[in-house]
């Protein structure tokens, strides 16, 4: 037992932490996050100089890290730092690239040559891949895609978009290079986008790779959910600040037991979401990978938002404003729940890995 | 991150296992599985199965009959126990009582008092709350005035659990008004057939008689009594909330509690289907799952932590809050599974009588009696200020 980051990871997390504290305010994520191509090349750049993108690769395939436990130390100090840079889909689509054998374009990616993001929702599936419609056909020019792609994080700008069809063997994994997307920001920040296809043609890197795809998604909601944990914490540790500060009624606010006490249960649902987290991406190569991760992923999208709507009441009016940093953390968290599955999604996730009772 | 025991700690995990598979005996476990009240005799059988193996108490050191364990073995036994629903001990002497003597006892306090602890001959129970202290314990106002070679015990004890078994009481008195409230008690033993010691029960929500109210009337209690120093008492009790609280997260009987539900929902129907398929408490439950694997982790977190020295308090503070509120949650799914069969009082049907499992019977009186688990042991509105403290220092 122990739960201590190893001497590699400490160094990781300390030297991103550090990066984004000197590069990364709340003003540049304003500037970069709400606008085409909803990033900051320059963050961009300085993230894959330090390795960030490397760390989700194996020595094997090119990189120096490649286990959830890495993605779980990196997406913790992006959650800390509000990071509204595309990691996401890089981390998916570094993934599926890797399974694939495209290491070639894997290396490109972690040297920070290209984006790429996985196209694999649609308009009516949220989490359950069982109900995937986009169809793949094979012709004589090679494969085309036909149907609709929505929720792609981190596309607007993307070089390469992996993208998740039926191809009549199961569900394939294709790549295609930069086709016409509908983009948008996220209110959190961050790009998104739709993809509307008509026959796109793109390559085939697997006919029949659902384990893969519902893998990558995994590795995602194991992100995701460090993510959130980061920014519970920085988020509390704000709260905690203020209430000291503020004085009302001629005393400090944070004084009075009614608001130390939900104070005290949001830091005891951040040490919960902690500690599923640790347990989601410790035991990710094991067995019990899916169940580990919906359970995570349904206690953060709960915790998460009930931390984010508590911090912004104890803020008061303050809380509302675009001008203070809380309101963009709390906001990030809500927002966390949307993706890769909210809550309810994963209970029912949950619910159909629970073995009968006898 | 290593989530996992090491191969010694899980080699001890399957002697403990395999230890209470061979001698919990079955009636003993199916009662505490039932929520039925277990005699004093059942009780002290199962303890002296454990003494007769050295593990009656298992955080006292080697010297004085207890095993030696570290806080992981602790943890280990603890979490089994609860597993394999072997009843618990009575807490006062062994996890209480016991380290208070070896922390601030005489030596001869030690040799006198703890072997009678450890082979059942005394059962100790505690009287802290008054009628008029209970989270603001330091307002306690039962007297000990010094008399030659005595103290002279006046006032009311209250929430006396399993006093009617017991023989003996450690109790906080008030032996100064000088000063802070804090700085004026004292931890006294007290003997129960004394003149003047009179116990009167409690009945609770449940029905059941699990408390006790005791009153002294000019009690003489010997000086030799005393634990610590004459108005040492305060720095005791805070000893005691925040040592000696293995367990206090409760994940064994949450584990188990969550496994009975699942047993119960499986054989349970009700308007056409099995509850194990309605969807609202497959939900239900498996929020509750989540929560509860997130604790074992932090249990282990915190617990990787003490093991590796740093200072408890807040820590198991939190492990209280949410502990309880899942072992409170997992007692209202069971009970709402059982829709309008958790109503009929249980003593009123026989099993065969029953529409529904015998072992839910008690369903409903359990879940009420599970409602003191946030009250007591320090309220969990105390365990927020002892959070809010550390967070809002400075």
């Amino acid at each position: 037992m122990d739960f201590n980051l190893t001497e590699d990871h400490q160094m990781l997390s300390d030297t991103l932490r550090r990066f984004l504290a000197d590069n990364y305010d709340i003003e540049t994520r304003g500037r970069a996050a709400y606008a085409a191509p909803y990033h900051a090349a320059e963050i961009w750049a300085g993230l894959a100089e330090l390795g960030i993108l490397g760390a989700f690769l194996t020595e094997d395939q090119g990189g120096f890290g490649g286990t959830a436990e890495d993605v779980r130390v990196i997406f913790e100090e992006l959650g800390r730092g509000l990071c509204a840079e595309p990691v996401l889909g890089a981390l998916m689509g570094l993934h599926l690239l890797s399974r694939a054998g495209r290491d070639d374009l894997a290396q490109a990616i972690i040297a920070g040559e290209g984006r790429i993001a996985l196209a694999v929702y649609e308009p009516q599936v949220a989490c359950d891949l069982k109900h995937i419609e986009a169809r793949a056909q094979e012709t004589a020019d090679g494969w085309h895609l036909t149907g609709r792609k929505s929720a792609i994080y981190g596309a607007p700008g993307a070089q390469h978009l992996l993208i998740v069809a039926q191809t009549g063997q199961g569900l394939g994994l294709f790549l295609a290079a930069a086709p016409e997307l509908i983009p948008a920001a996220m209110v959190d920040g961050g790009g998104v986008a739709d993809l509307v296809m008509d026959d796109l043609p793109a390559e085939c890197l697997s006919p029949d790779c659902a384990d893969w795809i519902e893998a990558a998604l995994d590795l995602g909601r194991v992100a995701l959910c460090a993510e959130a944990v980061g920014a519970m914490d920085f988020l509390i540790d704000m709260t905690v600040d203020y209430l000291k500060q503020r004085k009302q009624f001629g005393r400090s606010i944070g004084s009075f037991q009614a608001l130390q006490h939900r104070v005290v249960d949001m830091m005891v649902e951040l040490e919960q979401c902690r500690s599923i987290t640790i347990s989601a991406a410790a035991r990710f190569d094991g067995p019990d990978r899916g169940r580990q991760v919906s359970m995570a992923k349904n206690l953060i999208g709960r915790m998460g938002t009930r931390v984010a709507e508590e911090a912004i009441q104890l803020h008061g009016g303050i809380g509302m404003t675009w001008e203070y940093p809380g309101a963009h953390y709390a906001k990030r968290l809500i927002m966390i729940d949307h993706q890769l599955g909210d809550h309810n999604d994963h209970v029912l996730r949950l619910i159909a890995s629970q073995p009968k009772a006898a | 991150m290593d989530l996992e025991f090491s191969p010694a700690e899980k080699a001890f995990r399957d002697e403990v296992r395999s230890f209470l598979s061979d001698h919990l005996p079955r009636q003993i476990a199916d009662k505490v599985d039932a929520g039925k009240e277990l005699t004093k005799e059942e009780t002290l059988q199962w303890q002296a199965i454990l003494h007769a193996r050295g593990w009656a108490a298992p955080n006292w050191p080697v010297d004085y009959g207890g095993p030696g364990w570290d806080a992981v073995q602790r943890h280990i036994f603890a979490e089994e126990c609860a597993l394999h629903s072997a009843p618990r001990l009575p807490a006062f002497g062994l996890n209480m009582l016991g380290p208070v003597l070896l922390k601030f006892g005489t030596e001869d306090q030690r040799r006198a008092i703890l072997p009678r602890i450890l082979d059942g001959t005394d059962w100790w129970c505690q009287g802290y709350s008054e009628p008029g202290a209970g989270s603001d314990l330091a307002s306690l106002k039962t007297r000990a005035i010094r008399d030659g070679g005595d103290y002279v015990v006046n006032g009311q004890k209250t929430w006396t659990t399993l006093g009617q078994h017991a023989n003996k009481i450690f109790c906080l008195v008030r032996t100064s008004t000088e000063g802070k409230p804090q700085e004026g008690i004292s931890f006294l033993l007290v003997d129960l057939d004394t003149p003047g010691v009179e116990m009167r029960p409690i009945r609770l929500i449940d029905g059941g008689h699990e408390v006790n109210e005791v009153f002294f009337t000019d009690a003489r209690v010997p000086v030799e009594n005393l634990v610590g120093e004459e108005n040492q008492g305060w720095t005791i009790a805070k000893y005691l909330l925040t040592h000696e609280r293995t367990n206090i997260a409760g994940v064994g009987f949450s584990a188990r509690d969550l496994a009975r539900f699942r047993k119960l929902s499986g054989q349970l129907r009700r308007d056409g289907r099995s509850i194990a398929d309605n969807p609202v408490y497959a939900a239900r439950a498996a929020e509750i799952e989540a929560e509860l694997e997130a604790l074992r982790i932090t249990n282990l977190r915190m617990l990787a932590n003490a093991r590796d020295g740093a200072a408890e308090g807040a820590q198991s503070s939190l492990l209280k809050l949410k502990g309880t509120q899942i072992r409170q949650a997992l007692q209202e799914l069971y009970r709402s599974a059982l829709g309008p069969h958790a109503a009929p009082e249980a003593d009123d049907l026989s099993d065969n009588e029953r529409v529904v499992p015998a072992e839910s019977a008690r369903a409903a009186p359990v879940y009420f009696n599970h409602r003191k688990l946030s009250i007591f042991g320090g309220s969990n509105e105390i365990q927020r200020n002892i959070v809010a403290k550390e967070l809002f220092r400075g």
